[in-house]
Formats: structure tokens, sequence, C-alpha cells
């Protein structure tokens, strides 16, 4: 059988299986819409949250990074793990507590002011809709592989059948159809990392063959791939590259962007009870961190396998030639023609600059090959010659990781707009069919933008999701925050603080990627950034100081929060009589 | 319902064991993950030194190690202060 039909049939089945269970178990009410009820379990909902929060941008791009970027891309392993702590003991259990169903809602009553709320949602939609452009990069990358199309085409095919799959459930059908989600892309990230881990360091556990020694040179496999690195002119692989305060301000850009992302939160507002929203998150980092630990060893191992594709001899001989690729077998016998592959999605590219025949892939100017990062996890299978339905899980994985992603944020961006904003402000008289409908178009717009968006991406699948993270740490984390540990801000200081977190960070990404991410409108690059050596990426965290800081300084300049928002704020911390959510 | 005095003692022990479990997590990634990275690689694992595993690998298994830790905790001074479910 063909490497093609058996992607189709892989895929196809998972995907039966998830349509099957979102029908299964289709909303009836808003409330089930919304947030499933509440009668879901900690672990179910800790692996459906690990599902939600591993996207295209985990599963499929991550890898991709740090197989390129070594030690300095470390900030994506413990910003996207650290976030949890930060969750556990600062937010999630005071929010279940407060029990109502969306983050807006929350800021709304905490800050008495229906215009935090609206600023909330505002900032729920910037940081939402980044996000999805980031799994429409995804998405576009994993199916232009496993349908054998251009970049564009797979990207379309993907929106649609996000569209699809969103549109029909709500939350609860999420919830489940999540939890198989999680067991399908855990599988497909694991199985080849086992299979690529033996084979390079016989050991079975990769996060232990990365600190294990290369079956081929003896020496451990990190020191193997810095040799090779330097020996093509590359920096080292361990050794730090960037600036320790870029890598600071990003890793903490990372955490609280973690812990202020909306579709993440609201997962917590499922839970029965306060300790459960604690536990909750515990449970959710075992099942993340599983993907978390074997992302190092993928990233790698693929690094030095692509290494050892284009020099099948050792770095020090004749590379690739032309003539390799194209019969798709190298002088060792070695199947090469994932190249080939992977050409025709346009992702990958190689030019015979010099003439020579072979393809060279180093560090200077006369470098021939170009790899597009985030095709790292989804051709390290192949790359590695593992046997073909490893390669179509991986695709199966891969989007289903996109696909559980894109549909929470789609509910978190659809329940703002219906609840938050047209319920509670526009037309409090709307009919819960009317609500429905509202969210489905609100869908439906962001993924028609963030479809158009994603054709011209503002970076690689996980740098775009950095960029969300960014904005969900400049405006509502610190909001949230402040809500809960202090009865002093008050809404002048809320509003002010959220307004100036966003818009520093929105105006420093845009002039660093576009405004409104249209290429070609910036006036800084990430390489030569604005202010010191801080990228785009990691100007979240400047953003939360700031919005910090001016939520301080105004809410100490005007009137104190009234005194039954002050008992509010004593009763979230308190865990007792937390019972069932209220709609209002 | 516990009193408010109860209720300010139960949000201080509670802020105390958040404070203590962020400074462990701020030292096994900020720390030994970046910062102090330079200091400890004199320490060998694996091809490199002990910072590059904490900033791909220990600190993801601290941060476990500290929510669970937190979650227990908290259980037992619930019920300590009469504020459980």
């Amino acid at each position: 059988m063909d490497q093609f039909t058996l992607n189709l049939i892989v895929v196809g089945a998972t995907f039966a299986l998830y349509i099957g269970i979102a029908i299964w178990a289709r909303a009836g009410s808003t409330s089930e819409f919304y947030a499933a009820g509440r009668g879901v379990h900690p672990v179910l909902n800790g692996m459906a949250t690990g599902a939600d929060w591993m996207s295209a941008a985990s599963f499929i791009s991550m890898a991709g990074i740090i197989s390129f970027g070594g030690y300095d891309t470390s900030a994506y392993l413990m910003g996207w793990t650290g976030g949890y702590v930060l969750l556990a003991m600062l937010l999630a259990p005071y929010l279940r507590k407060f029990g109502k169903f969306t983050v807006p809602e929350f800021i709304g009553d905490r800050f008495y002011s229906q215009a935090a709320r609206t600023v909330a949602v505002i900032c729920l939609i910037t940081a939402s809709i980044t996000y999805v452009i980031g799994q429409m990069t995804g998405v576009g990358v994993a199916f232009s592989r496993f349908l054998e199309v251009d970049n564009t085409t797979g990207l379309l095919i993907g929106a649609a059948i996000v569209f699809f799959y969103a549109v029909i459930g709500g939350m609860k059908g999420i919830t489940y159809t999540q939890v198989a989600q999680y067991v399908v892309l855990i599988i497909a990230y694991t199985i080849p990392a086992i299979f690529i881990s033996l084979q390079l360091t016989g050991n079975p556990i990769p996060p232990l063959g990365l600190f294990s020694d290369h079956v081929g040179t003896g020496e451990p496999i990190l020191a193997t791939l810095n040799g090779l690195l330097q020996d093509l002119g590359f920096s080292e692989y361990t050794k730090q590259s960037d600036t320790t305060l870029n890598m600071f301000l990003f890793t903490v850009s990372l955490m609280i962007g973690t812990a202020g992302l909306p579709h993440v939160i609201v997962r917590f507002f499922t839970v029965p009870k306060v300790s459960d929203a604690r536990s909750s998150a515990g449970w959710a980092l075992v099942f993340i961190a599983l993907l978390y630990l074997t992302a190092p060893a993928v990233a790698a191992m693929a690094r030095v396998n692509l290494i050892d594709t284009f020099y099948p001899n050792g770095t020090s001989e004749a590379a690739l030639s032309l003539a390799e690729i194209e019969a798709g077998v190298d002088n060792q016998g070695n199947r090469v023609d994932w190249v080939r592959n992977w050409e025709t999605t346009g992702l990958l590219a190689f030019d015979d600059k010099n003439g020579d025949g072979l393809i060279e892939y180093n560090a200077s100017a006369e470098n021939e090959l170009t790899v597009n990062r985030d095709i790292i996890t989804l051709a390290n299978p192949e790359i590695a010659n593992l046997p073909g339905w490893v390669i179509a899980l991986v695709a199966a994985g891969g989007l289903a990781a996109a696909l559980s992603t894109a549909a929470g944020l789609l509910m978190a961006i659809a329940s703002a707009v219906s609840h938050d904003l047209i319920k509670s402000q526009i037309n409090p008289s709307i009919s819960e069919k009317g609500e429905l409908m509202a969210a489905r178009i609100a869908m439906a717009v962001a993924i028609a933008v963030a479809t158009y968006l994603g054709m011209n991406p503002p970076g690689f699948a996980a740098q775009t999701v950095a960029l969300a993270f960014g904005l969900a740490a400049a405006s509502i984390f610190p909001a949230l925050m402040m809500g809960i540990f202090s009865k002093r801000i008050n809404n002048k200081g809320a509003v002010a603080g959220m307004v100036s977190g966003l818009v520093v960070t929105i105006v420093y990404i845009f002039l660093h990627k576009g405004w409104f991410f249209i290429a070609g409108t910036n006036s800084f690059t990430d390489a030569d950034p604005l202010l010191l050596s801080i990228k785009s990426t990691s100007f979240g965290s400047v953003g939360a100081l700031v919005n910090f800081a001016v939520a301080y300084v105004v809410s100490n300049a005007t009137d104190e929060p009234p005194a039954e928002i002050q008992d509010l704020v004593e009763s979230i911390r308190i865990p007792r009589g937390a019972g069932a959510a209220v709609d209002h | 319902m516990a009193d408010n005095s109860d209720n300010n003692a139960y949000w201080s022990a509670n802020k105390r064991i958040i404070g203590i479990s962020l400074v462990i997590w701020f030292i096994c990634s900020f720390g030994f993950g970046i910062l102090l990275r330079p200091m400890l690689a004199g320490i060998k694992i694996g091809g490199t030194d002990l910072g590059f595993w904490f900033a791909q690998q220990g600190s993801i298994l601290v941060f476990l190690v500290l929510i669970f830790a937190y979650a227990a905790r908290m259980n037992k001074l619930d019920k300590e202060h009469g504020v459980d479910e």
C-alpha cells in the first residue's frame, strides 16, 4: 500500500472517531455549550486540557524550533509548562470558586464595570485570533504533506474541517473529543520518538536517550550533535547564543501567558470543586509533560538525522547528490525520498548554487538547503526511515493537536462575543437560540480571518503562538491576579492597566512583525529589535509589568472599590460554598 | 461560616505556601536553567551540563511535583480551617 493511501486511512479513521463523539455529545443548552455542565472528572479534564493546550505549536512546530535553536529555545519548554504552576496557585481555584462561565465575566464583576468586561473581551479576542493563526499555519503544513498538495491548498482544506468541527459541537462535545485527541496525539508523538531513540542511542525512553551515548560515535548524543554542527559552521546545540535578558523575558512571557489564556482558564471552570481545580492543573501538566519531556529528544535526534541525510558518509565527505535525491536512495542504500516528498509542499527547498551536483548544508552563504522548521516533527519518521504506518500516525496526531486547540480557542472567542458582548451588553433579551447562532457566526468570522493571515504567517507556528501568549500575558493575567490578590485595585485601575498592557505589547509586536501582521509594514526586525535585545515574542512580560504598574498607580489615585466588591474578593479566596455556576 | 479572622489566617497561610512554592519554581527554572547556568557548568551530564538539563527537563519535573504538593497541602489547610467542601 502506498503512503498516500495509508495516510488517508489513518487520518480518516481518527476523524471519524472525533466527529462521532462530537455528534454523540452534541450540545443542547447554552450551559452545556460553554462549560459541559461542570461534571468532568479532574483526570479526564486534565487530559482534555492537555489536548486543548498542546496545539500545532507544541506538536508540529516546537521540536523543529528547538532542533534549529538548541538551548536558546528552552524557553518554550519551561514557559509552556511552568505557567501551570502559576495557574494552579494564583488563578484556577479562585476563579472556580467565583463560579461564572467566562473570563471577561469575572473581570466585569470584580471590577464592577462593563467597560472592564468589554476591554477583557477585546484582549481575549486579540490573543485568541493570533493563536488561531498559528494553528492554521500548522494545519496547512500537515494537510499539505499528507494530501500531497501545496501549502495554501492544505491550509484551505484544514480551515474547512476546523469550521465544520468547531461549529457543530460545543464544550461538552469538545471535552470528550479532546480526550480522544489527546490519546491519538500522545501515541503519535511518542512512538516515532521511541523508535528513533532506540536507533540512535539504544535507549527506548527518549528523555533518557537525549542524555545517552550515540551508538555510532560512542559519545553522548549531544556531544555528537555539537561536533556535527561545529563541522558545518553552526553554533553548538547546547550553547547559549541569545542574550540572557531576552531568554529570561521570553520565558516569563510564555509562563504568564499560559496562565492568562482564556481557553485554558475556562477549563478549570468545569470541575466540580475548588480542590479539583488545583489537582486538575496538576493532571493537565502530567499529560502535557509526557510530550514536553519527549520534545527535546525529538529535536536533537531529528537534527542529527537531518545532517546524516545530507552527509551520508560524514560531514568531511561529499554531501548528498541531486541524483541520489532523484533516485530516493543514497550511496549507503538508505531511503531519502522524504526530501523529494517535502519539496512538493514548498516547505523544503534546495538549490545547487555551485553546480557541483551536491546539496551542501552548512551555516555559510553557500548553503544550498532551506528547511521550514515546522516540517521537522512531521518529517522526522520519514527521515529516520520508520514504517509507513508511523508516518501516517504522526500526520493524524498533528491534525488532532491543531484541531483540538483551534476548536477550544474558537469556543473562547464565540463565548466572549455572544455571552460577554451581545447577551450582557447589546441585547440582554436575546434567546438561547439566538445566542448560539451569534456564537457560531463569531467562530466563522474568526476562522476566516485566521485562515487569511495564516497564508502569510508572522512566523513559524510556535512563534506566532508565542505572540498570542505575549498578548495574554500583558493584558489578562495581571488583571486576574490583581483581582484576586488585591482588594485595592479598582475599576479605573484595571481598565487603564489592561489597555496600556495590551497597547504597548501589540504596538511593539506590529512594529516588528508588520501592522496587523501584514508582511513588509514593519519598521524593525527581531534580529535587531527596538529595545535592548528584547524580541517581539518576549515583550509580553514588559507589557505585563506596564499593566501592573499602571493599575497600581491609577487605583491608588482614585477611590477604593465598594464594600460589596471587597466582600466578593474575600469570598473567592475561601473554597467553601462554591456550588454550581450561575448564569447572569 | 468561619469568622473573618479565621478566613484571614487561612489566606495568610495560603499566601505563605504559594510564596515558598514560587521561590522553588523560580530557582529551578529561571535560576538553574538560565541565570545560574554558568555556575553549574562544572557539573556534567550526558555530553552537556546540569543547567541544560534543568532548562530542557529538570524544571518540568519540578513543576509537576510543586503542583501536586501544593494541592495536597491546600486540601489539608482547607480542612484545618474548616473551609473544605
